[in-house]
């Protein structure tokens, strides 16, 4: 028992590299799918059909097949197109796009929570369209949309695990590299496991903490005052 | 009397379907006009056409002496010279006060932010809601939140407010927090349209009555006129589902209910 701590703490400096990897990773393809999905949303709200059917398209098309065969697809299928990405650029895009998708139906959900008359109100103030998103809508939509935003974060440090697929040294491929000349399974897959489940703790604490921050006072008081 | 609204042969509709069929209306500088008339029947249509925030089919609309519905009349500007109200979520819940009351000044009128806050302060003061500046809307009730709303349209000075409903979704012992501002409003002498059920308030504040159905004004006059004696039938049913006027009875309907007006303040 005691050489297995030893031997956790012994390998726990090549896991943190293979962490900090993982990070960059789901930051990026965070931070990409963000970009996206805020090019997307109006897009597919406000957009005419052919436009709107184009990202209703998209959303459906991510969400609707397998992440890793969007990823190998993207690693091993475009190369034929001519379009060759390096390891760690497809799981990046892979991870974005699908993420857009994600991060698109939230938004969505959020602006839908807004009430109409809160546009109506902005507009019969003599707010313009652009006012109205900026002052208005997007703030509360942002505020609505944060546990679930969070959530999806989470989720893609965890799915970024599937980089190890195609080579990409993260924390999973760390592991099975260390597997691989220790033959430890148990004991170096359980730490891996521990490492995730920290990182995940602590962003789904640091959301709480963020959440409480912009809170629209008196928001708890409404929602409880509903059930 | 010169007019700050003129509505003719207004239409209007929701895709494709007509819920305004030729609605004809006035309301002179300093008129306060009460609207009602049964659910559905295009009340809150017709509002929103005055504003242009639902587009109409065929009619005009003159508002302060410009056409509105003529084309490419700018139509944040004109939306700038009227204070909508609606029923409820008028106000932006995830600023203060304050700043709901500062933000269309500043964003809409340009007016700085210095500036902007010393007038709202002044208008929430005006209308005894100081203590409320720094609180966000949630965390009032409901007949505070509407007064907060009618206190930010006032803010812009609008040649022409309009009311929706303002104290339906309230509960009754908060309505007349609400209609005792309103009435400190109409006595100042603003050019008022108001769509309410608050029998007490159209009787003591109104100049006129409008009574709508079916997209269409049925009945108009002062409110002695429409409450006492009214012309039609559909305008003597409707006042019995009010609680006002005896069924049956042509021509002058039975005494005047004893209800008193809310005192104000
Ligand atoms: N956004 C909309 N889309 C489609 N139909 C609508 C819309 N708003 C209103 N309508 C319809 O138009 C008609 C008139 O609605 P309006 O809201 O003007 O009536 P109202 O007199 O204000 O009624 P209430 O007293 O219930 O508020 C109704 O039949 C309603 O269902
Ligand atoms: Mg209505």
């Amino acid at each position: 028992m005691s050489d297995s701590f030893s031997f956790v703490l012994d390998i726990l400096p090549d896991l943190a590299k293979g962490l900090w990897a993982t990070l960059q990773i789901s930051l990026s393809s965070y931070a990409l799918g963000m970009a996206l999905a805020i090019i997307l949303l109006p897009i597919r709200a406000f957009a005419p059909p052919p436009l709107s059917l184009f990202a209703r398209g998209y959303v459906e098309l991510f969400r609707g097949t397998p992440l890793l065969v969007q990823l190998l697809l993207i690693y091993f299928g475009l190369p034929s197109l001519g379009l060759r990405l390096d390891a760690y650029t497809a799981c990046v895009v892979a991870i974005g796009l699908n993420s857009a998708a994600y991060q698109c139906e939230i938004l969505r959900s959020a602006l839908k929570g807004i009430p109409e008359v809160q546009f109506l109100s902005a507009e019969s103030l003599g707010f313009s369209t652009l006012q109205i998103y900026r002052y208005v809508v997007l703030p509360q939509a942002l505020r609505i949309a944060i546990p679930a935003l969070v959530n999806e974060l989470v989720t893609l440090i965890k799915e970024s695990s599937l980089a190890s697929v195609i080579g990409v040294v993260e924390l999973t491929r760390r592991g099975e590299y260390l597997v691989a000349y220790t033959f430890r399974a148990l004991e170096v897959y359980a730490a891996v496991a521990l490492v995730y489940l920290a990182v995940c703790t602590v962003a789904s604490q640091a959301a709480r903490v963020l959440e409480a921050k912009l809170r629209i006072p008196g928001y708890e008081r409404e929602v409880s005052g509903l059930i | 009397m010169s007019t700050v609204l003129e509505v003719e042969g207004l239409r209007a509709g929701y895709r494709g379907v007509e819920v305004l069929r030729g609605v004809d209306l006035e309301v002179g500088k300093g008129e306060k006009v009460v609207v009602m008339g049964p659910s559905g029947s295009g009340k809150s249509t017709l509002l929103k056409c005055i504003v242009m925030l639902v587009k109409p089919t065929a009619g005009r609309i003159v508002l302060d002496g410009e056409e509105i519905t003529n084309h490419g009349v700018d139509l944040k500007r004109v939306r700038a010279k009227t204070g909508f109200v609606f029923q409820q979520y008028n106000l932006f819940p995830h600023m203060t006060v304050l700043r709901n009351l500062t933000l269309p000044l500043e964003v809409v009128k340009k007016v700085p932010r210095k500036e902007a806050e010393r007038r709202a302060m002044e208008m929430l003061r005006r209308f005894g809601l100081e203590d409320y500046a720094k609180r966000y809307p949630l965390q009032l009730s409901g007949g505070q939140q509407q007064r907060v709303a009618i206190a930010r349209a006032l803010l812009m000075d609008p040649v022409l407010l309009l009311l929706d409903e303002p104290t339906s979704a309230l509960d009754p012992e908060l309505r007349r927090e609400v209609l005792e501002m309103l009435f400190e409003v109409a006595k100042e002498g603003r050019s008022m349209l108001i769509v309410t059920h608050e029998l007490d308030f159209a009787e003591a504040a109104a100049d006129r009555i409008v009574l709508m159905e079916g997209g269409r004004i049925i009945e108009e006059g002062t409110p002695d006129e429409v409450f006492n004696s009214p012309k039609s039938e559909l305008a003597r049913r409707f006042l019995v589902e009010l609680g006002r006027g005896s069924p049956g009875a042509s021509g002058r309907a039975g005494p005047a209910s004893p209800s008193a007006p809310p005192a104000t303040a």
